[in-house]
């Protein structure tokens, strides 16, 4: 374990957090709360000094990493971004307690979008900005950050790159790790401003664009309005969907696409089950909210905000749907698990893993019927090797005991079953909102101190796909002589 | 600059290696999932997993684009194809690792020419030359030459007691006339440019400049062995074996080969009547003394196993056997064999990378008209030897040595003008037209001009 190296990067990630708590003190300087400047740049200067020193102290000229170094850095520099980011909010009383702005910084940063407040639109401006912010950030990765704009990191760095990217296989766009970095930013950045400017010439004002920019973008889901977008016009409703969904597509198609390769953008089978899965759910939702809605446009409009909220992770919402009827909040549950595609800034177990999963299912039924049959699993037109299958089996098998986990041990909380249950769903699947009192219309502001934590390690568990936490967590990994 | 490596085993592992610290696009592609990986895994490269010479392949790797292709994979014959296929796709320049003598013969220039290869690499045959120019000089660890054999540099281990043991390099220069430079010092693993007032040490590996007659007029009058290796016994009848004995033959020396496979000795001895060839095991020091391992000028380890070859080359470093060769592929046991005591180490892994290394840094400088003519690295690959052809362009023109503000831990030297070299002293001039060698530690050096401050 190259300690001095994961503590070296522990300390350039705590001048990152500094660089990018600048931008919420600008925005207080704008609105004019200076009280609010003064816990961004408090916190900013703690980073950056604390950041500095670690990072001269562990400087070391044995710059390698491995597998375990990526897994250990990732897992760091993101608890770090939660410790540092969550200070500003405790600093400004915002949130007095501690363990609350945690909760929502974790949130943030894990896209997830649950929160802990009970009137959101108390909270100044430039710490709403923040909180959306940390979405916008942890939505493409803040290592894949770290790479693009730190030019010392050429070899191996693809160990940091498969530790913090979502999905079954991490694949590179271009030969380098820094330009395959950059290159995300960039494609992630242009479709910000494409939604900002489409937000701002309906009914938003300048500041809401960006902050429902920011939730759809990293697909977290943080509002400013109690009632999430409800208020807006379905004009900006249908634009933030929209966005949610395409947030919610693999990355690379959208490079191949720029560089005029069309052909595996429309064969690549994780994008068509995805649509398809979309497609099938807002039809089936729409007809069963028909009754209740005034007509079908309604109900149509409401199913497809919902249905994409919900399978991209953000968590917007347009509807109270706990009050729907169970055969949509089942669909809903259902596509809060799937989540989006791989590599993009979606959560849940990724609709390639549910595609691979599927395949393995029908591919071990038929080997029962014929025992000594020989067959393969092809996913996105190639076959899919062993270790990939057995590792999607296995993820999805440490991904429904973390969720049991995680429901157990809150099951002492006095909300009811399926309020805790689908608490412990929607954490791990970073989408946000879950049903009863964590619906749409509730937060998660009556649990405890204690299982606030264990829901911010649930959201940290889902948003890093749990193996890098679980290997940087046990001791063996940091025993000196392994 | 876009790079495409086809295969990815030990040369194209060392090719990718060098490729991606000279800071270009690097592309791999092999055709087994677990060897594409590992690379994927240490180098910051893009990976693909297919047949090399496949259009779909080679299309997903974006060889319409790529600057350079290579093809080393371990058949010639895919090799050919898959640089054929890119050149029609695109690729601009491609080279071909094509290493069966069959090929090697008039049929190759034929074969480069349809092909429109850029150049055909023969690694076994390069490290033959390298380890012919050796034996030809024993008392250097290792040569290489400039602008086709009118500058040579050597390295040269110093002994104990060692007559330049104490000498700084301005008493040197009084001391033993003759018109040559120390151009680099290794000690330890530290590595050094000297200045005039540099010490030397006993230990220390040295390189120097200078032409072929005065290295051996300097070797005389240091009282180095400068007599060539007459009888070499070689270890392993590889390709690499066949190349070398086949020049040592020519030259009139005489070989002796041994190797355990009775198929491979027959037809060695079928191709080369001339040489003695012994069907046994090498590893038995029995056999090696029956053989007249004691009376040898050299011998040279060239079995496919690196460890195998240190061991037996310690063996007969204890017999004093004047001269012993390694051929060490691994670079950290290299290492390790260096402080063994085997100072003389070949390595053909190494060799291709340096040729690759300059064909992409002559790519890198294709603005330049100082054309890049030579590559070599030298000392554990911490210093650079680099020759340039000097266009009227260069800055540094009709400048006095002594007046040209270099970089530091750089040196010019050797200049060859037609086919005269000359050592540098602080009042020569660069002339257009001329060949400059440059050793250059710890910078990059693309273009001549990047030697200026």
């Amino acid at each position: 374990m190259n300690r001095k190296m994961v503590f070296y990067m522990f300390g350039r990630i705590g001048q990152i957090a500094a660089l990018l708590l600048l931008l919420p003190a600008v925005v207080a300087i704008i609105y004019g709360e200076y009280k609010q400047l003064w816990a961004f740049l408090i916190t900013a200067a703690l980073a950056v000094a604390a950041g500095t020193l670690i990072s001269l102290v562990c400087r070391t000229k044995n710059k390698v990493i491995y597998a375990k170094e990526g897994f250990a850095i990732v897992t760091v520099a993101w608890i770090c971004m939660s410790v540092v980011g969550a200070l500003p909010f405790t600093l400004s009383g915002e949130i007095p307690s501690y363990i609350d702005a945690i909760f929502e910084t974790v949130s943030g940063f894990t896209t997830t979008g649950a929160s802990i407040l009970r009137d959101v639109e108390a909270m100044s401006y430039s710490m709403l900005f923040w909180r959306s912010f940390t979405h916008w950030i942890g939505g493409m990765g803040v290592l894949v950050f770290v790479m693009a704009i730190v030019s010392n990191m050429t070899d191996r760095s693809i160990h940091l790159m498969r530790a913090e990217m979502p999905g079954p296989t991490v694949g590179k766009l271009v030969p380098r790790g820094r330009d395959t970095a950059k290159i995300l930013y960039l494609i992630y950045i242009v479709m910000t401003f494409a939604q900002i400017l489409m937000l701002w010439v309906g009914d938003m004002n300048l500041f809401e664009s960006v902050i429902h920019t920011f939730g759809s973008a990293g697909t977290g889901g943080f509002g400013i309005k109690a009632d999430s977008v409800a208020s807006y016009s379905p004009y900006s409703q249908n634009v933030i969907a929209t966005f949610m969904l395409l947030f919610g597509i693999n990355f690379n198609l959208y490079f191949l696409l720029i560089i005029r390769r069309p052909k595996p953008v429309f064969r690549s089978t994780e994008l068509w089950v995805y649509l398809g899965i979309v497609a099938a759910s807002v039809a089936i939702i729409t007809a069963n909210i028909y009754p209740d809605q005034q007509s079908l446009a309604d109900s149509l409009r409401l199913a497809y905000f919902q249905a994409s909220s919900i399978i991209t992770t953000s968590g917007f919402s347009t509807a109270d749907f706990n009050l729907w009827p169970s055969l949509s909040k089942s669909i809903l549950l259902l596509l809060m698990c799937f989540g989006g595609c791989a590599g993009s800034t979606a959560g849940g177990l990724k609709i390639s893993r549910v595609v691979i999963l599927f395949k393995q299912i029908l591919r071990e039924l038929k080997r029962m019927l014929h025992p000594r049959s020989v067959s393969s699993v092809k996913f996105e037109g190639k076959p899919l090797d062993d270790q990939t299958a057995s590792s999607v089996a296995i993820y999805f098998a440490f991904y429904a005991i973390g969720i049991m986990a995680v429901f157990l041990v809150i099951c002492f909380e006095p909300f009811g079953f399926e309020t805790n249950l689908t608490a412990a769903i929607t954490t791990f699947n970073n989408v946000g909102p879950g049903f009863g009192a964590v619906g749409p219309c509730g937060g998660f502001a009556d649990y405890s101190g204690f299982s606030k934590i264990i829901f911010s390690f649930a959201m940290l568990l889902g948003r890093l796909e749990i193996f890098p936490l679980i290997i940087a967590l046990s001791p063996s990994t940091w025993r000196k002589n392994r | 600059m876009k790079m495409i490596i086809v295969g990815c085993g030990k040369i194209g592992a060392s090719i990718i290696s060098s490729l991606v610290g000279e800071g270009n696009d690097v592309v791999a592609v092999d055709s087994s999932p677990s060897v594409i990986e590992e690379i994927g895994n240490v180098y910051d490269v893009m990976c693909v997993c297919g047949n090399g010479a496949d259009t779909e392949t080679l299309e997903e790797a974006g060889v319409s684009k790529a600057d350079l292709f290579v093809a080393v994979t371990s058949s010639d014959e895919l090799n050919m194809l898959a640089c054929f296929v890119a050149e029609r796709m695109g690729a601009k320049h491609t080279i071909a690792r094509i290493r069966n003598p069959e090929y090697n013969d008039k049929s190759l220039d034929f074969l480069s020419k349809q092909l429109k290869l850029t150049v055909s690499l023969n690694p076994e045959w390069m490290s033959a030359k390298e380890l012919f120019n050796i034996l030809k000089m024993p008392a250097a660890v290792n040569i290489e030459s400039f602008s086709g054999g009118n500058l040579e540099m050597v390295e040269l281990r110093l002994k104990q007691q060692s007559l330049l043991d104490g000498l700084s390099l301005i008493e040197l220069r009084r001391k033993y006339k003759a018109q040559y430079l120390i151009c680099a010092v290794q000690r330890g693993d530290e590595v050094y440019i000297p200045d005039g007032n540099f010490v030397l040490k006993s230990g220390d590996k040295i390189g120097i400049t200078a032409s072929g007659s005065e290295i051996q007029k300097l070797f005389k009058m240091l009282g180095l062995d400068q007599k060539s290796a007459k009888s070499v016994m070689i270890l392993g009848a590889s390709r690499t074996a066949y190349y070398l004995a086949k020049r040592l033959l020519n030259s009139g020396n005489r070989v002796i080969v041994i190797d355990k496979d009775e198929r491979v000795c027959r037809s060695f001895a079928e191709e080369l009547p001339d040489a003695v060839v012994i069907c046994g095991d090498g590893t038995q020091q029995e056999l090696l003394l029956e053989e007249g391992l004691g009376s040898v000028d050299a011998f040279v380890a060239l079995t496919g196993m690196d460890e195998l070859n240190i061991l037996i080359s310690i063996f007969a470093v204890s017999q004093n056997v004047p001269k012993v060769i390694s051929k060490v592929n691994r670079n950290e046991l290299a290492i390790m064999a260096d402080k063994l005591g085997l100072d003389c180490i070949v390595s053909p892994k190494r060799t291709i990378s340096y040729v690759l290394a300059r064909y992409a840094r002559a790519l890198n400088n294709s603005q330049s008209s100082n054309s890049i003519e030579t590559l070599y690295k030298l000392m554990d690959e911490s210093v650079e030897a680099l020759e340039f052809n000097v266009s009227k362009d260069f800055k540094g023109l009709k400048t006095p040595l002594k007046d040209m503000r270099l970089k530091p831990n750089i040196i010019i030297a050797g200049i060859v003008r037609g086919r005269k070299a000359i050592i540098p002293g602080g009042m020569d001039e660069i002339q257009a037209g001329d060949r400059v060698v440059v050793i250059a530690s710890g910078n990059q050096v693309i273009d001549l001009d990047d030697i200026l401050e």
